[in-house]
């Protein structure tokens, strides 16, 4: 199936745009707040108009096509907050077969029979009977899903679907999606301003990099805020995650795939010894500030299970916790800061 | 981790259509919802009956069956009693209740509110407008506001009533589109029901003068179901049951609407239209009802809260024909004590029903703070 789109608003936010969401593969919308990929989202799945081209669903005009119809091969998962009342989990869920069932909203054996997958396909079965104002965001996240796969569509749209649930959910929900995508040939599209969460979890990323220090100019096509489309590898390598991901004080570290503060270290610290107590000192040395090298430093640490020893410019000293060893390292950093040309000197 | 296949037993959508359908689940409660619809039943005729037998006359409840079996009382002014001025009045609480029920029930999924209501939200005082513009222009000299009017005049009041409540439904919904704040939308509304009342006072007072007729008009504005008679009712009960008959076809459409306009657009509902459909039904509802038994306060806006606590559901396909049988029922009874059984004086009707009603809104308040946020069902 093939998109094209452009964005809308009376103020354009993207343009220029053709993007082909493929079958069977988690692609993750991402961008940094404010980019448009909502309004992009939106306008693919038909809920707002493109402001010029068309998005195609199977080769026909999304925004044309009959409603119903629309219904039955494409679902979304919205940010809109759900004020369910007494609804369970189950009825929520029933609610998806609206496309399917006639005037009175009856459902057949089949009906029943898509509601009761959708359920178990997201492990959503059994919240079934309960109420949907009684469940945790993560598992009302899985109701929702539960309730668009009842629609049976083939593609599958969420806006932000993981935005309000905690670390570990996010993960689990990504990764349903993920299966949901690779086991049933769903076309999955999600926006997410999650950078690690997309890295680890997306096939192909949607990347939009916002136009920078630029006047929008309404209406026209050129130099704006563009999207470039990859597997997230080929993205980092190319620069264009740092590109869109970088601001004020932060930028997109290519080595670890994430995005780190910019600071100018205030010293250098080697670290010795394998395994994670070396990982983790090196992680806390980082967070006070200090840069890891691999060659030779004034600082060094000696990680080892039995704890961490600290050489320097004081006499060296052993520490059973890393907050112990942290705090030996803010003892030696005056005598280590090189004085900065700047700075009042006697730091 | 278990593969989507492993977990839903199926490899992918659609299942199969010959795969065997889970059994449909028990209804929650088990016996919960045919006992209640048992004991609305046996409610309702029950206070049928008693609305027929009690009064400033007390009549026995066998010659009140013997009069609706067509045979003669042993007085034979309990006749005209039960058959002209109690079963018309009966009829009628009956339809008002159904008619509120259902119309409160359309407004709050309509406005995603739990507090909507015709009453509440002025739609009450746009159909006093149209019944005051018509009764006037109409210039009937009878001593009750309506009653008494040929039959296209009160078509007409009827029509005009809808229409009133239309135009203030309209005003309202296109206000509550722009606020998203449904406190601010109960306000506006309320707002809107006060101006539109303050122009039809000014206009009856203006125009109808000191008479009978101005009588009859500020009794009207306390509510009654006993204002009505059968040429009343061959306009009433018609416009009643067919815009009930709407509602139970729009069943499908307010579900769907419980998630959200953008939601059920994605479901494949044409909203505009719904919004329509739910919007005419609720005012035809509204409007007609406030013609002939005045503007009624708090049944709107107490009837769905109690129904849904009756049948611990949210669906619509319940609680439309749940919200007609227990406004009925609610209804018959605010009149039965509104008449004051042995006594002849009367109550105002919208002094019994803010007495029910009142409480209902304050437990949804404090339920919605405790919540805190606005649970529209």
């Amino acid at each position: 199936m093939g998109y094209r789109g452009r964005r809308r608003r009376s103020r354009v936010v993207l343009a220029g745009l053709d993007l082909a969401l493929p079958a069977g593969q988690l692609t993750c919308l991402l961008g940094p707040n404010g980019s448009g990929k909502s309004t992009l989202l939106r306008t693919l799945a038909g809920m707002q108009p493109p402001l010029a081209g068309r998005a195609c669903l199977g080769g026909d005009d999304v925004v044309a096509l009959e409603p119903r119809e629309r219904a039955r091969r494409l679902a979304v998962v919205l940010t809109d907050q759900v004020d369910s009342g007494l609804l369970t989990a189950g009825d929520l869920v029933a609610l998806g077969r609206f496309p399917y069932t006639t005037w009175d909203g009856r459902l057949g054996a089949s009906d029943r029979a898509a509601v009761a997958w959708a359920l178990a396909a997201t492990g959503a079965a059994p919240l079934a009977g309960r109420r949907v104002d009684e469940l945790s965001d993560g598992e009302r996240q899985r109701v929702l899903i539960a309730r668009a796969l009842a629609q049976q569509p083939a593609v599958l749209a969420l806006d932000e679907p993981v935005a309000f649930v905690d670390v570990p959910r996010r993960l689990e929900l990504l990764r349903l999606l993920r299966d949901l995508a690779h086991e049933c040939g769903l076309a999955v599209l999600l926006t997410t301003h999650d950078l690690d969460l997309a890295l680890h979890t997306a096939d192909i990323l949607w990347l939009v990099e916002p136009a920078k220090g630029e006047v929008e100019v309404e209406g026209s096509d050129g130099a704006r805020a563009c999207v470039h489309v990859g597997a997230p590898e080929d993205l980092a390598l190319s620069g264009v995650i740092g590109r869109a991901f970088a601001g004020d004080g932060v930028t997109f570290d290519p080595l670890r795939g994430t995005v780190v503060a910019d600071t100018v270290p205030l010293a250098s610290v080697h670290v010795a010894g394998d395994g994670p107590p070396a990982i983790w000192a090196a992680r806390a040395l980082e967070r006070e500030g200090l840069a890891v090298i691999d060659g030779d430093a004034r600082l060094r640490v000696t990680a080892a299970a039995s704890g961490w020893t600290l050489e320097g410019p004081q006499p060296t000293s052993s520490h059973d916790t890393i907050a112990g060893l942290l705090s030996a390292v803010r003892a030696a950093l005056p005598d280590l800061a090189a004085p900065h040309p700047h700075a009042p000197s006697g730091r | 981790m278990t593969s989507i296949a492993d977990r839903a037993g199926l490899r992918a959508p659609p299942p199969p259509a010959g795969s065997p359908a889970p059994p449909e689940q028990p209804a929650a409660g088990g016996l919960r919802r045919p006992l209640a619809l048992a004991g609305l039943l046996a409610a309702l005729v029950g206070l049928v009956m008693a609305t027929l037998g009690a009064g400033s006359v007390a009549i026995p409840l066998d010659e009140v069956t013997r009069v609706l079996l067509g045979g003669e009382p042993t007085q034979p002014a309990w006749q005209t009693i039960v058959r002209d001025v109690r079963l018309p009045r009966a009829v009628t609480a009956l339809l008002a209740g159904a008619a509120l029920g259902v119309a409160g029930l359309q407004m709050q999924t309509l406005f995603r509110n739990p507090l909507a209501d015709p009453f509440i939200l002025g739609v009450s005082s746009g159909a006093s407008l149209g019944v005051a513009l018509v009764v006037i222009a109409a210039g009937s000299a009878g001593t009750t506001l309506v009653g008494g009017l040929a039959l296209p005049a009160t078509v007409g009041v009827a029509g005009a009533a809808a229409l009133g409540a239309g135009a203030v439904t309209t005003l309202v919904l296109v206000l509550s589109r722009r606020v998203a704040n449904p406190a601010t939308v109960l306000i506006v509304g309320l707002m809107a029901g006060y101006t539109v009342s303050a122009l039809v006072s000014l206009l009856v007072h203006a125009e109808l003068g000191q008479g009978d007729r101005i009588r009859a008009y500020i009794a009207w504005g306390f509510g009654s179901f006993a204002g009505t008679t059968w040429s009343d009712l061959v306009v009433f009960a018609p416009a009643a049951v067919a815009a009930l008959l709407l509602a139970t076809a729009v069943t499908k459409p307010l579900d769907a609407l419980l998630l959200g306009e953008r939601y059920a657009a994605s479901m494949g509902l044409r909203v505009g239209r719904a919004r329509v459909l739910v919007a005419v039904g609720a005012s035809v509802l509204a409007g007609t009802v406030t013609a002939f038994c005045g503007p009624i306060g708090f049944l709107g806006v107490a009837i769905p809260h109690l129904t849904r606590g009756l049948l611990r559901s949210s669906a619509h396909r319940l609680l439309v024909p749940g919200c007609a049988l227990v406004g009925a029922v609610v209804a018959l009874a605010a009149g039965l004590v509104a008449q004051l059984p042995g006594r002849d004086a009367t109550l105002p009707l919208n002094a019994v029903t803010a007495l029910i009603g009142a409480p209902v809104v304050v437990a949804v308040l404090l339920r919605l703070r405790r919540a805190s946020r606005a649970v529209t069902t």
